[in-house]
């Protein structure tokens, strides 16, 4: 396990007008457990420590040691500790360091949490989330460095969001801690640092709401994670080139919210996915199949392309990491071959 | 338990009174075979485990109920000397072999049976059947086909009640297997570091599906576990419904008072094969019939009927209680209207305007 510390105190926000995506997602946990007395946090170096990536900062200051509850190095033992205290009537939140380490509490997210609501005959809910960070890009290597979001929104019973903006991540997460099911709450390290304007107060982002982040004649991309803001960049070099692509970002993988990806793909008849996991039987491949299974498969002039990440477990060195995941480049060239192929 | 999950689709929960009161005199648990009340509804509640598995492994033999089940037939004094230790309001976590937690928790005998039967009046509305029943109203936080599965989720409850000032109690219930899980030393790690009000109650049947502790732990008893969590460890014998309820009375009792976490260790064993694949190749003949020598619920009748408390009628009385509920309980369940398949994935989550459940 590394410690990939960041600096909280160089996120402090200077003014209303601009945030971290971390001091976003900071503001959403303080506001919760200031408004509700079942919100709580645990997680290992949550307390004093602030978080393996600065979230929870000062939280332990404001909020005590009982509700930014530090715990061992127990990924299992935290997980079922917070089904077992949603269950009892508490809005736990679980911060999970690296989305890797999922892995150590797999039965708890799988067999426990998912199915508890479904397997009781809707006796009772486990409302919890699950923060934890994944993706490439910090130099951390394979077992820091995966996305696994495809695991979880196979489950059934798990809602599964992957908050791409700074604007939108607070009322996400705020939306998440509301609702009576096991949500899992990705959020990629490279958005940690990036910067927006979130509104003030405590309006909810509802999940399940896929999100058109730019406008474009010429090609859909469908994007997840910090490939969301790879593309809208990529979008702004085609629209240089005059190539004018359109944007969509799902922001929740469950449940999916289909519709504005078919209608997308009716308009502009050619469709580039894009995501940084693996690609076999990753997310795009349902998204894919959402395409090719509806009516929207008529207005295509150009095959599907996905743009994912290699089939390799994520490696070390700087030039290995990044050509493992789709850059800039990579989406730009993608999508002007897309947009130029001949139907 | 006072509290209702309604808004749960369109599924209406009925609480039923629970009885539970642990009985106390001059502020110290009575053994069961000490007060005729308790020594009487002990053996039907014990009579009630035994005829429930005896239906449904009958139920089971003419094909009239599918499925697989785990029957806990010969541990009965073990669910029943702990349950009877807690009050109302207190949680237990249960385990694949869970029919007798269950039921020694106040669960509604026709519901359950409905459960096993796929009815819609099942506990799950047959979405849980054998391995998943629990009634959550007497505070059953859940029967779990994971092995130790509940064992972390006991100590989460146990967090919440401590978080809010309740001292409320829960009891964890697992079996010999489990001990060697990660998810044991994960949640009597965390119980133990924050002093929750935890009763971790292994029911050491001997074996792990075929797999024997004498092959699968290198210390000779479960209970010893405990030294490594600075929490007590008492091993009792499981059969003896007193020596069950006195050892779960006191760690309750210093669960309640901030005392934190006990692992107790009831010795007991499985008359029955793990589940219904068994072809029993991992013991011998002897060794059942050794066991079935040491009949938890005869050994009590004895005791009782021996010391003067009951009479013979009253134990007979016991038994026959127990015999017409189960009766009752499948002619009632039988009568249900089949599981749904309708409204299936209108069940995967949790309708946004749940309200919560102050249990």
């Amino acid at each position: 396990m590394t410690a990939v510390a960041e600096n909280t105190a160089a996120d402090t926000a200077t003014e209303r007008g601009e945030m971290t995506y971390s001091e976003a997602i900071r503001e959403g946990l303080a506001e919760a457990m200031a408004a509700d007395d079942r919100v709580f946090m645990l997680g290992e170096d949550v307390g004093v420590y602030g978080g393996a990536f600065g979230v929870s900062g000062d939280l332990v200051h404001r909020f005590g040691k009982d509700r930014v509850r530090d715990t061992p190095i127990s990924e299992l033992g935290i997980v079922g500790a917070a089904v077992g205290a949603a269950l009892a009537g508490m809005r736990p939140i679980v911060e999970i360091q690296f989305s890797d380490f999922t892995c150590q509490a797999m039965d708890q997210i799988v067999n426990q949490a998912a199915k508890i609501h479904f397997m009781l005959g809707g006796a009772v809910s486990v409302p919890m989330v699950l923060r934890t960070p994944l993706g490439s890009g910090t130099g951390a290597a394979a077992q820091h460095s995966q996305s696994l979001e495809a695991w979880f929104a196979h489950v059934p019973g798990l809602k599964v969001v992957m908050p791409s903006t700074v604007s939108e991540v607070k009322g996400l997460l705020l939306a998440a801690i509301d609702d009576p099911n096991p949500v899992v709450f990705l959020e990629h390290k490279l958005l940690y640092r990036t910067k927006g304007v979130v509104p003030a107060g405590a309006d909810r982002v509802p999940l399940g709401k896929t999100v058109v982040r730019r406008e474009g004649a010429d090609l859909t991309i469908v994007a997840t994670g910090v490939m969301v803001n790879r593309s809208l960049e990529a979008a702004e070099q085609l629209a240089a080139e005059g190539i004018e692509a359109t944007v969509v970002d799902p922001v929740t993988l469950t449940p999916l919210d289909e519709g504005p990806i078919l209608d997308a793909v009716r308009r502009t008849g050619r469709v580039l996915l894009v995501q940084e996991a693996p690609g076999h039987v990753g997310y795009m491949g349902e998204i894919a199949a959402r395409i090719a299974g509806s009516s929207a498969l008529y207005s295509l002039e150009a095959p599907i392309k996905r743009l994912c990440g290699l089939d390799a477990p994520m490696p070390y060195a700087p030039a290995l990491e990044s050509a493992m995941v789709p850059q800039l480049a990579d989406i730009v060239s993608a999508a002007r071959t897309l947009a130029t192929q001949e139907a | 338990m006072q509290t209702v999950v309604t808004n749960v689709q369109t599924r209406e929960f009925v609480i039923t009174a629970i009885a539970h009161q642990p009985p106390v005199q001059d502020g110290r648990p009575v053994a069961p075979s000490s007060d005729p009340t308790t020594a009487r509804t002990s053996l039907a509640t014990m009579w009630k485990i035994r005829r429930f598995e005896e239906a449904v492994d009958d139920l089971f033999a003419r094909g009239l109920m599918h499925g697989t089940m785990h029957l806990s037939i010969g541990q009965e004094a073990s669910a029943t000397g702990v349950c009877l230790a807690l009050r109302e309001r207190d949680a237990i976590t249960s385990t694949h072999r869970g029919h007798g937690h269950c039921i020694a928790q106040g669960a509604d005998l026709t519901r359950m049976m409905a459960e096993l039967l796929a009815k819609e009046s099942g506990y799950c509305r047959g979405r849980g059947g054998s391995m998943h029943i629990a009634d959550v109203a007497t505070g059953n936080l859940g029967a779990n086909g994971i092995v130790g599965g509940g064992i972390p989720i006991a100590a989460g409850a146990a967090l919440a009640y401590k978080m809010r000032g309740e001292d409320r109690v829960v009891a964890s219930f697992f079996g010999d297997g489990a001990t060697n899980e990660g998810a044991f030393h994960e949640g009597l790690n965390l119980a133990a570091i924050w002093d929750l009000p935890v009763v971790f109650v292994c029911e050491n049947n001997k074996y792990g599906m075929s797999f024997s502790t004498e092959f699968s732990m290198a210390v000779p008893h479960v209970a010893e576990r405990a030294a490594a969590y600075g929490m007590p460890g008492v091993t009792v014998d499981g059969n003896d419904l007193d020596a069950v309820h006195a050892a779960a009375a006191e760690a309750v009792d210093r669960a309640r008072n901030g005392g934190g976490p006990t692992l107790i260790e009831a010795e007991t064993y499985r008359w029955k094969g793990h589940s219904k694949s068994d072809k029993n190749l991992y013991r011998t003949r002897e060794e059942i019939a050794e066991w079935r020598e040491r009949d938890p619920i005869l050994a009590f009748e004895t005791k009782v009927t021996e010391s003067g408390l009951l009479t013979a009628q009253d134990v007979a009385a016991a038994r026959d209680e127990a015999t017409e509920a189960i009766k009752n309980a499948v002619r009632e369940a039988n009568a249900g209207v089949d599981a749904d398949p309708g409204d299936l994935l209108d069940a995967v989550f949790a309708p946004l305007d749940t309200q919560d459940v102050t249990r």
